[in-house]
């Protein structure tokens, strides 16, 4: 209760949650809206969403390098949660850019679904700006339920309900891990306050082996890893992944993970920095883990959305191996492959939606024969979203495993890094598995009703310019990673 | 323009791409006579460097060029560092020669989506060239990677009957030894971060070159360099990509292939993992050698067993690699030059050899020796052609095999590699046998098979393929000095860098042993 006194009005700073101010009320305003719209008519829904994100965009920029603090310090709008911020913009623009024939294809055009992934981005936005563990957890929380609902949006579609049910009952019972680890810490430590904690815990230096802290670190830790996807809480990805519809499954990849990424290194960073060397010992145990079954698993797909699905999950453990490093070029670089990853995977996936019949059920390896020949332009898009995700040069795909791996071996962690390099060798497969379906064998398919809408194109091509940009001159925006690690 | 040549030879054929991208799929013609002439010009291009006297006195880089491109602020500078000196300079030269005639050979040869093989090569002649001339490890690893994709292609989409396998294969080995590569090359330049090398240098070859890198840690940035330039050349054990992406190549996949992409592999030897960590390569030297005898008799003998005349050529590279890089290895100005002579001598006859054989597959669809016999009678052009590049690659005094073969071993027997070039010298006269032997049993004797009644003798195109590579055969056979003497000081420059490291480092050894001994004594 003391805290909670503690929050007087001059403390309260609007400008600290502007950005989610401005999404939810054009999230909320589009509910409205779409209440007097004819069914079916999902196009203006569309329009006003990307204006809401164009218009909160405005708002994140003008954080830059000026944070905001707001809420006693519950909320800061720092230079780290506005590079987040930005990631969860472009990854929720391009997943509102390839949805919108996507949703009528399928036969669900409803217009509820804008405004839930503005809903989305607003609780992945509070997850990064978050430095009280209420506030990451109301973050977490926003963004979760919607997610919930957007995976299981197709309601009449067996493998949507799965993923929404499959997803809402592991995610809940994650969040009560996370729930629970919180609640440990603040008993240890009388705060909820992230600096707090830290300093707390670095003052009493006889609690770090205290079971209790260790106990709440543990489960907060698993609460986050399982958003992550990291292993061994992996095993709600490939299903979730695969039911649900696939600009959402793209965005999920992206955006919300990145968002957790960002909770989970604020926590680590504020709260138990004291404790460094045993949680990056533990973490780099789950990152050879996670790439590892990622990767190997991967092998034996043979839908691609399934197999993107455990792409991902290896994407998530390079991405823990910056956390593992833990000096700035790795935690930089984590928020530099983050945003790399949203532009190669979410335009991976806008292919697929594009590829995809009604249902999806040609997704897989065979369906993509020859597509490469029938669809010249979308197959080398979807080749160099491909060789991005492998991590070839000079795609941002290699220059964010170049920096992560850098920390890592900067940091000592040369064996991390090799396992890491090695696990890139082995993703080159499956990779590699679609372009040899895509170009080296015939397929019957001519691909000749596939509906290539421009707002899908703007998407890929988005994408694109990301991964050449991030790639060829990654200087600006590995400028602006350092600057946004604390 | 002088200033800037370097960049516009290699930018140029992906400017190139860019145009043919934008040419209609169907004149394929068009096409093909675009990027013919888009190779065309990048030779003319790249010619002043032939041409320049500055090679034969000057050890030093020349036509560098340097600009910043990536900086991160105090953690990485990634620097545009180009320039080309006597190591380089013939293998620039060999690749905008051989690119023309590969794209030549390509003719009729390659007859679906024309458009993007051509697109590709072009890629690939940007993805070679910018490999060659980079001097920051940073810029050589991303045109390194960047040769990968277009070759991978290549074989998979217009390669023979087993392509997919033996491009997936392809990709995977050299993939695989380059990221250990990317870890040593990352961890060599925080080492140079740390040895106070300033930071504006970025990941430059010539400030690591300089550094003094502890024996053990030498040891294993070696390896990881070794692996990936192994797997490149190929050396034993690591060979078992070559065959089957050479089978499966196209005509002209298979001529980049073996006259210049495996080069890279000697060549990143020379340039990178010998001067960069030279007591390691020291240390390393008779485990290597040790393979380049295996794979020199190794290669020869299964080329002896083939039946496919594709496949023995592909293995004969095997063995003419583990010449070169015995020589490299011999560390003296003989072997060092033969060594590199005979990558350039390689890449022309090997080249020509696939480029034979294409000829012969376009007319009958088969490769295998038992099809052929006695066709000399009726393609006498082919057979005067195919003589003169069967006793090239035999190394017959005259053409350019005797001398790079011969460098290579007088350099290692004055060297402490003697015993190795021993066995390596039974790998000449192997070759004489596995080539001479194919060449009988395709060429000469008495036309059996009636399928090859009606072969036609080689066109005016396939000629004006094969001459240029005749002519450089013969030169440098009769005359190696224009090369030798362009390349020499930069050799010999490396040798004195490399061998005065390896001293210090035994003088330091010796210094420590005997100061052990006098720790015990007291």
């Amino acid at each position: 209760m003391e805290n909670l006194v503690q929050i007087a009005l001059e403390n309260v700073n609007m400008w600290a949650i502007m950005p989610s101010i401005i999404l939810v009320c054009f999230g909320m305003g589009l509910l409205l809206i779409n209440a007097f719209l004819p069914r079916g008519a999902t196009r203006p829904a569309m329009w006003i969403s990307l204006i809401g994100l164009a218009a909160t965009a405005f708002a994140v920029f003008s954080a830059w390098g000026n944070p905001q603090y707001g809420f006693s310090d519950a909320v800061a709008l720092d230079n780290f949660a506005t590079f987040f911020n930005v990631t969860f913009l472009i990854a929720a623009a391009m997943t509102i850019l390839m949805s919108d024939d996507y949703l009528r294809r399928e036969g669900y055009p409803i217009g509820e679904y804008y405004p839930l992934i503005l809903f989305t981005t607003a609780g992945a936005m509070w997850m990064a700006s978050g430095t009280d563990m209420m506030t990451i957890f109301l973050g977490l929380e926003v963004m979760s339920i919607c997610l919930y609902v957007l995976a299981g949006f197709f309601r009449g579609q067996v493998r949507s309900n799965e993923a929404g049910l499959k997803y809402f009952l592991l995610g809940a019972f994650s969040t009560g891990f996370l729930l629970y680890g919180m609640a440990l810490i603040y008993g240890v430590t009388g705060s909820t306050r992230l600096s707090e904690i830290g300093v707390y815990l670095n003052a009493h230096s006889s609690l770090l082996n205290n079971p209790m802290t260790l106990a709440g670190i543990m489960l907060l830790s698993i609460g986050f890893l399982f958003k992550i996807g990291a292993a061994p809480f992996h095993m709600w990805t490939p299903d979730v992944y695969e039911g649900a519809p696939t600009p959402i499954t793209a965005f999920m990849s992206a955006g919300p993970k990145a968002a957790a990424f960002a909770a989970f290194l604020r926590i680590m960073e504020y709260c138990f920095f004291s404790l460094k060397p045993e949680w990056t010992a533990v973490l780099w145990g789950l990152a050879v883990l996670t790439m590892v079954i990622g990767n190997v698993i991967a092998i034996s797909q043979t839908n691609i959305k399934r197999m993107l699905a455990y792409s991902s999950i290896a994407h998530a453990g390079y991405a823990l191996v910056g956390m593992v490093a833990a000096n700035e070029i790795g935690y930089s670089g984590v928020l530099f492959y983050m945003l790399a990853y949203t532009f190669m995977n979410i335009g991976a996936f806008a292919i697929l939606v594009l590829a995809g019949k009604k249902g999806e059920d040609n997704l897989t390896l065979e369906g993509f024969a020859g597509f490469g020949y029938k669809r010249p332009l979308l197959g080398v898009a979807f080749t160099i979203c491909l060789f991005s995700l492998m991590g070839i040069p000079p795609t941002a795909g290699f220059a964010g495993k170049f920096y992560i791996f850098a920390g890592a071996v900067k940091a000592g962690y040369i064996w991390l890094a090799i396992i890491g390099v090695l696990n890139s060798a082995v993703s080159l497969y499956y990779y590699l598995r679609i372009m040899v379906y895509m170009y080296f064998r015939d397929g019957e398919e001519d691909y000749a009703w596939m509906k290539v809408s421009a707002s899908v194109v703007v998407s890929i091509v988005v994408a694109l310019i990301g991964i050449f940009y991030l790639g060829i001159v990654p200087g600006a925006v590995m400028d602006m990673a350092r600057l946004a690690i604390f | 323009m002088s200033n800037n040549l370097l960049s516009l030879m290699t930018f140029f054929p992906l400017v190139g791409m860019l145009v043919v991208l934008f040419l209609p799929r169907e004149s394929d013609r068009l096409i093909k006579s675009v990027t013919l002439v888009v190779t065309i010009i990048t030779f003319f291009i790249s010619l002043p460097l032939a041409f320049d006297d500055v090679f034969r006195t000057s050890a030093a880089m020349q036509y560098t060029e340097f600009a910043s491109w990536i900086s991160i602020g105090e953690y990485f500078q990634m620097n545009y560092n180009v320039g080309v000196d006597g190591i380089s300079l013939w293998l620039v030269l060999l690749t905008t020669f051989i690119m023309p005639i590969a794209i030549l050979s390509t003719w009729n040869a390659i007859d679906k989506h024309s458009k993007a093989f051509m697109a590709l090569a072009l890629l690939l002649e940007t993805g070679m060239l910018g490999a060659f001339i980079s001097l920051d490890l940073f810029l050589f690893y991303i045109f390194w990677e960047l040769m990968l994709i277009p070759m991978y292609f290549m074989i998979g989409i217009w390669g023979g009957k087993n392509r997919i396998y033996a491009s997936v294969k392809f990709f995977l080995f050299t993939a695989l030894g380059s990221l250990l590569m990317l870890v040593a090359i990352i961890y060599v330049y925080y080492y140079s971060v740390q040895a106070g090398v300033p930071f504006e240098n970025g990941f430059s070859i010539a400030h690591f070159a300089s550094l003094d890198i502890p024996a053990n840690l030498q040891t294993w940035l070696f390896l990881a360099f070794a692996l990936s330039f192994a797997i490149k050349v190929p050396m034993f054990p690591v060979h078992t990509w070559l065959p089957d992406a050479h089978t499966e190549a196209p005509t002209a996949g298979s001529v980049i292939l073996a006259a210049i992409l495996l080069k890279m592999g000697t060549y990143g030897y020379v340039r990178f993992a010998i001067p960069l960590f030279p007591e390691a390569a020291h240390t390393f030297t008779p485990f290597i050698a040790t393979l380049c005898v295996i794979g020199i008799i190794y290669g020869a003998v299964v080329a002896m067993m083939q039946d496919d005349v594709k496949r023995l050529v592909a293995y004969s590279s095997v063995s003419h690699l583990g010449f070169v890089m015995l020589g490299v290895f011999a560390m003296n100005l003989q072997g060092l030059s033969g060594g590199m002579l005979q990558m350039i001598n390689h890449g022309i006859s090997t080249g020509a050899l696939f480029l034979i054989v294409g000829f012969l597959y376009e007319r009958r669809h088969t490769r295998l020796i038992a099809e052929f016999g006695g066709i000399a009678k009726k393609m006498p052009v082919f057979a005067t052609i195919f003589l003169i590049m069967t006793l090239s690659s035999v190394g017959l005094p005259g053409t350019n095999g005797f001398v790079g073969e011969f460098l290579i071993l007088l350099g290692a027997f004055e060297s402490e590699l003697r015993w190795y070039a021993v066995f390596a010298t039974t790998g000449v006269i192997l070759a004489a046998v596995y080539m001479l032997w194919m060449f009988q049993r395709v060429m000469v004797g008495k036309l059996k098979n009636p399928a090859n009644e009606n072969l036609k003798d080689l066109s005016a195109r396939e000629v004006v393929v094969m001459l240029p590579l005749i002519l450089f055969v013969f030169w440098i056979g009769i005359y190696p000095n224009t090369f030798l003497e362009k390349m020499n000081p930069s050799l010999e420059n490396l040798i004195d860098q490399v061998k005065s490291k390896q001293q210090v480092a035994m003088m330091i050894e010796d210094v420590e042993q005997s100061a052990v001994k006098v720790a015990v004594i007291e």
